[in-house]
């Protein structure tokens, strides 16, 4: 009787309990899954480089290559931890490209997209959703990957110069990892993140208007704007704007020059000129101006 | 209650004519049956009760704007818009997951129930599955969800005989009730003939019949006329002869019974024969119309 008793005021407290509307960060956060679920790549890929990376770390200081280098300049270990910052970094850029160029294509080639729009979820929090792999998701995980990267860097490291006998105090001491760490956070948040936003914002767009072959309807009136401008003027002022914000190469975010990598431990940043820079409020208009374009969009399309 | 209320429902692509014009009043609790050929308007009806296309004219689905409004209108309003738009990607499991955590309406154990009568693996993607399988998954999420407007377009195109006929079964035994609505669209008009309750038959986006099932009954009749009858029968002006064997069946609108009685064997016509009559009409109607 208990258990009857039971059931039978569970099932009235969960019909009594059940929101008529879920809230909107719930929507989002299911939205995201969703985009993980479909685009398993957004963090194989860069596991899978993180691995081959580490594999061939591995193999270079067992040949002594780093070892070597550590013993020239004793007081800048980190160059190799530097190319695996770098290494990660790109091959994010390289994701995230390909991730946008499908995002709002992938679901009207598939017809899925008539699944999608047959539930509660507006156009606004699936643009979200897909906007937030390029601008939160892949620079958090790259950020992730590549410190567990280093770590494992730094144990192989330690591992092979003990073993030849030697001690690993010049490799713990002049490595300041929690700053390298800090500085590649920093420098993913705002030359990797801010400041291209409006290029991948632009490529989410063009992937929910284009009806086929995105990457060409991406890159054409780039390179037809590229085009005129060198053709017309003889100057080069659109390319190197498009390139700066896709490469991240932004002049304002360190005080230190230019050529030295970003999370070299000397660098100091400058968040202050970095966020006064008209530049990047330009951008992220811009990219504002993007993603409502692309919310609106949606409500038009259906199957390609 | 109303349901769905569209008053001069028009929609043009480029210069075709999609929708001329539609007035339409679904009441709360029927299933209409949405007929016509291939290109008549049917799916852009449904897109534009959906919000899934925008559309001239007033249309109200369940007291809202479906073009501006269509993410709140999916908590009340289903849809399955063909055989395969699930996601190949996708796993049972992850679909669950999915609409449980969007929907509020979503009853996940009793989507989870549906699924138990089938052999769909939680593991497998949609991929995976076979067409009949991806449209029980379809239907079992579908109909875990306590909405008041399910909309089906040809919901059950490519698949065999069996699902088909299990697929309508579910769906009145284990989902219909008096509060609930449902549209359907499709070809295979003989299928779904004991389902509805109400039938819409649309041409070139027109609406060129608008009858509740017990209306057409009631006023629709088909006589197999014998041989020695057939001049007397034609002097009625059946709107429809067509030939079959034991002699021409005639096709009536409103005549009394008792007097076609005297002429042959009297039935009530099947939507399918309903059909074809009626749109021979209209179609000789519109082309004598257009020829002067």
């Amino acid at each position: 009787m208990s258990t009857q008793s039971n059931t039978m005021s569970e099932s009235f407290q969960s019909q009594s309990i059940a929101p008529a509307v879920i809230p909107a960060t719930r929507m989002l956060y299911w939205s995201v899954r969703r985009e993980l679920w479909e685009n398993r790549s957004i963090y194989l890929a860069p596991l899978a480089v993180a691995a081959v990376g580490l594999f061939a770390f591995s193999l270079s200081s067992i040949a002594g290559i780093w070892e070597k280098q550590l013993r020239l300049n004793p007081a800048q270990p980190q160059a190799p931890y530097d190319i695996a910052a770098g290494l990660m970094m790109l091959t994010g850029i390289v994701v995230s490209v390909f991730y946008c160029l499908d995002a709002l294509h992938g679901e009207r080639r598939d017809r899925g997209i008539l699944f999608w729009k047959s539930l509660p979820v507006s156009d606004l929090t699936t643009v979200l959703a897909k906007a937030s792999i390029p601008l939160v998701i892949l620079p958090l995980l790259t950020f992730a990957i590549t410190v567990a990267m280093q770590w494992l860097m730094l144990l192989v490291s330690s591992a092979v110069v003990l073993a030849s006998g030697q001690s690993v105090k010049v490799l713990w001491t002049n490595l300041s990892f929690m700053r390298m760490s800090m500085l590649l956070l920093y420098h993913i948040l705002t030359a990797h993140t801010l400041w291209p936003a409006p290029i991948y914002c632009w490529l989410l767009l063009v992937s929910g208007w284009a009806r086929r072959a995105t990457f060409l309807w991406a890159a054409l009136p780039l390179v037809a704007i590229g085009g005129v401008e060198q053709i017309a003027f003889h100057t080069r002022h659109f390319a190197l704007l498009v390139g700066s914000r896709v490469i991240g190469n932004v002049p304002t975010v360190v005080s230190t020059s230019p050529d030295m990598f970003p999370t070299d431990p000397m660098t100091h940043i400058a968040p202050g000129t970095f966020l006064s820079n008209p530049g990047l409020w330009i951008g992220l208009a811009v990219a504002a101006m993007f993603l409502a374009t692309a919310v609106r969009l949606r409500r038009y399309q259906g199957p390609v | 209650m109303t349901c769905i209320e569209a008053r001069g429902l028009r929609k043009a692509f480029g210069t075709t004519i999609a929708l001329d014009g539609i007035d339409l009043r679904v009441e709360e609790g029927r299933i209409l049956g949405l007929i016509g050929p291939n290109g008549a308007g049917k799916t852009t009806a449904l897109n534009a009760i959906l919000g899934l296309t925008p559309y001239q004219g007033e249309l109200r689905v369940l007291g809202r704007d479906p073009w501006t409004e269509r993410d709140q209108l999916m908590r009340d309003a289903c849809f399955i818009a063909d055989v395969a738009v699930l996601p190949r990607w996708i796993r049972v499991s992850q679909a669950l997951d999915y609409v449980a955590g969007v929907h509020p309406r979503f009853d996940r154990a009793k989507a989870e129930g549906f699924l138990a009568k089938t052999t769909i693996k939680h593991r497998s993607k949609v991929r995976e599955l076979s067409k009949g399988m991806v449209t029980q998954l379809h239907l079992a999420l579908v109909m875990a969800i306590d909405a008041r407007l399910l909309v089906l377009d040809e919901p059950t195109l490519g698949l065999d005989i069996l699902y088909r006929k299990q697929f309508y079964d579910s769906l009145l035994n284990d989902y219909f009730d008096r509060n609930r609505t449902i549209v359907v669209a499709t070809h295979q008009v003989d299928e779904i003939e004991h389902v509805l309750t109400d039938v819409m038959f649309i041409d070139r986006g027109r609406i060129v019949l608008n009858r509740t099932m017990e209306e057409l009954e009631s006023r629709y009749l088909e006589v197999t006329v014998r041989p020695e009858q057939a001049a007397a029968a034609r002097a009625l002006k059946p709107m429809h002869e067509r030939q079959a064997i034991g002699g021409s069946v005639m096709l009536f609108d409103g005549m009394d019974r008792q007097r076609l009685v005297a002429l042959g064997d009297v039935r009530t016509p099947s939507i399918a024969d309903l059909f074809v009559a009626v749109m021979m009409v209209n179609q000789s109607v519109t082309t004598k119309g257009a020829g002067r």
